[in-house]
């Protein structure tokens, strides 16, 4: 495949963006000239659950996401590195070395996996 | 490497065609842009009424019928009733995060199409070219990556409503995704080590013999329950738990901008559907009986007829799970995925490499190790899964029986519904006053109320019931 060819399979993503920032910007401009606009100071108000809120709506939240998302980087990553891997694998070239390499890696992975376990992060509180 | 990719070419026939993804004329495109965009839109709506219909049958009830034959333009019709309703943006909002963010959520979902085979190589206009958009190298990891993109909808959407619920859901539901993201990913590791290739053509050209699903059942299994928990439905729809989170992060949303929210998450279904079917169901190829009885099933046209009643199989699953599962806890969900599925996937790959890897080296046993170690192994992941929906009843009765019966003398510790100035559920062992409603229907011993100290007014309640009973 040609550099040119290469390049312009990644422009068709960027084709099908411009449709889809069409397709929103159309809807929106339809959406504009058909609804009604009446707003009052009821309709204003954040609807939450129904009852007037109380208070500012952005509450604190709980540690325990961000952790999640910690781990999620760590093993995101992993598939990072995991994909190439996995695609190169059986040719020839890459033997039995790349598996134990992707082994250690793993194993690497698996251990910090366990001590998020024992150390009790992954259990939902 | 080129040796290997010239065999390619010669065993698979949309590599062995001269046409490649580039060189269709840009009018014919567009053409398939518009296209794809218009085929996820009447998707969406068909898969909504498909949804209703199916539920309505599971529950005895008819569904939609009056809009169309059978109620079939229903969801146009909710669809253009929606763009009609007033836009509300609430004053607490951030308004171009807030008017952002149902785009942000939606566009990525309609991007990740791009790469999906739909078909083979059809005439179009006179022009031979693929049901497909665009053919990238990477092609699954981009459509991981739009996947991500889209969970961003979801937090700004959360975060720009200023509004608690909105908030709660949002984040609740980033957490769910990138949990199950993890665990999608390794099941597309497994995929690639046989296919060699991140290319969703050539991952379908490899599967003319034999379907991944078949090669990888537990890679297969591990996929849909992620596939289940990506897209935020029942049993893991956590994230729009009515009960507890309103109407989750699309609470304060309305009009147009709600039906964006809407149309991402059914064509965010339709993407998994479609990424399943093309990575383990052999895409747009015709099942075995066909292509036995039938030579010209996989060409022209006919592949697009495969690859949507394959979608339409995983869309029927999305709408029989929701029909039949109960919703999930959040630590029930989160277990699911960070303690069974992730440590299962890292196993299973680890071991397919090491049996591709004996066979590279000439071993011959392959077959049996495989075959024994995936049997056991998906039998695991089944049990588990299993045990996930059966627990829940199993903790109830161990509750149950713990509990001494209602009426014993000090059973129960005394509950504060107020305590610490908030009102609170009691915790375990704590009982709740009786619900005065409820003593009618269940005959308790003489004296049941006694021990839980306000047997006065609950005799009264139960007397004022039982007049209106008689009343009716």
């Amino acid at each position: 495949m040609t550099a040119h060819g290469y390049f312009s399979t990644y422009a068709l993503v960027g084709l099908v963006l411009l449709v889809g920032g069409g397709f929103v910007s159309v809807a929106f401009a339809a959406n504009r000239l058909l609804r009604p606009h009446a707003p009052n100071v009821e309709k204003l108000m954040t609807y939450e659950c129904g009852v007037d809120p109380v208070g500012e709506g952005w509450a604190q939240t709980h540690i325990r996401y961000y952790i999640y998302a910690y781990l999620y980087v760590i093993f995101a990553v992993d598939a990072i590195f995991l994909f190439p891997w996995a695609t190169v694998f059986a040719d020839p070239g890459f033997g039995t070395t790349t598996l134990v390499e992707m082994f250690v890696f793993v194993g690497f992975l698996a251990v910090g996996l366990l001590y998020a376990w024992r150390k009790g992060v992954l259990t939902w509180t | 490497m080129s040796q290997r990719l010239a065999e390619l070419a010669a065993t698979t026939d949309l590599a062995a065609d001269p046409v490649g993804f580039a060189s269709d004329p840009w009018w014919l495109i567009l053409f398939k842009a518009v296209l794809v965009f218009a085929f996820c839109v009447v998707m969406t709506l068909f898969a909504i009424w498909w949804e209703r219909k199916v539920v309505a049958w599971m529950q005895m009830r008819i569904g939609p019928k009056h809009v169309g034959p059978q109620g079939l333009l229903q969801s146009l019709a909710d669809g253009v009733k929606l763009a009609f309703k007033e836009d509300i943006i609430v004053k607490a909002a951030d308004k171009p995060v807030y008017i952002l963010a149902p785009v942000v959520s939606m566009v990525p979902a309609f991007m990740a199409f791009a790469v999906i085979p739909m078909g083979g190589q059809v005439s179009m206009f006179g022009h031979q070219t693929h049901l497909q958009l665009t053919d990238l190298p990477v092609g699954v990891l981009y459509i991981l990556a739009t996947a991500s993109v889209g969970i961003y909808g979801i937090v700004l959407a959360g975060w720009s409503s200023g509004s608690t619920y909105p908030l709660l859901g949002s984040l609740r539901s980033t957490a769910q995704m990138i949990s199950y993201e993890v665990a999608m990913g390794l099941s597309f590791a497994g995929v690639f080590l046989y296919s060699g290739s991140m290319s969703t053509s050539t991952i379908v050209g490899q599967q003319g013999d034999t379907w991944f699903a078949v090669l990888l059942p537990v890679s297969f299994i591990i996929y849909i329950v992620a596939m289940v928990g990506e897209t935020n439905r029942a049993p893991f729809d956590l994230p729009e738990a009515e009960g507890e989170l309103v109407g989750g992060f699309h609470t304060e949303y309305s009009s147009l901008k709600f039906a964006l929210f809407f149309l991402a998450e059914y064509v965010n279904m339709v993407v998994v559907s479609s990424l399943a079917t093309t990575l383990f169901l052999g895409g747009y190829r015709a099942p075995w009986p066909i292509t036995a009885v039938w030579d010209g099933a996989n060409s022209g046209w006919w592949t697009l007829l495969w690859y949507f009643l394959k979608v339409q199989l995983f869309l029927f699953l999305f709408i029989w799970l929701r029909g039949t599962l109960p919703r999930l806890r959040y630590d029930q969900f989160m277990r699911l995925g960070w303690k069974v599925l992730i440590p299962t996937s890292l196993v299973w790959l680890m071991l397919i490499a090491t049996v591709r890897a004996m066979k590279n080296e000439g071993y011959d046993y392959r077959g049996i190790v495989l075959g024994i170690a995936g049997a056991i192994i998906a039998i695991l992941v089944l049990s588990v899964v299993w045990d996930m929906f059966r627990g829940t009843d199993d903790e109830e009765e161990k509750a149950k029986a713990a509990q001494p019966p209602p009426g014993a003398p000090g059973a129960a510790e005394p509950f504060d519904p107020m305590a610490g100035g908030f009102p609170v559920p009691p915790l375990p062992g704590q009982e709740l006053p009786p619900v005065p409603r409820r003593a009618v229907r269940r005959a308790e011993p003489v004296g049941a109320m006694v021990g839980n100290g306000n047997g006065t007014g609950s005799a009264d309640d139960e007397s004022a019931t039982d007049a209106t009973d008689k009343e009716v």
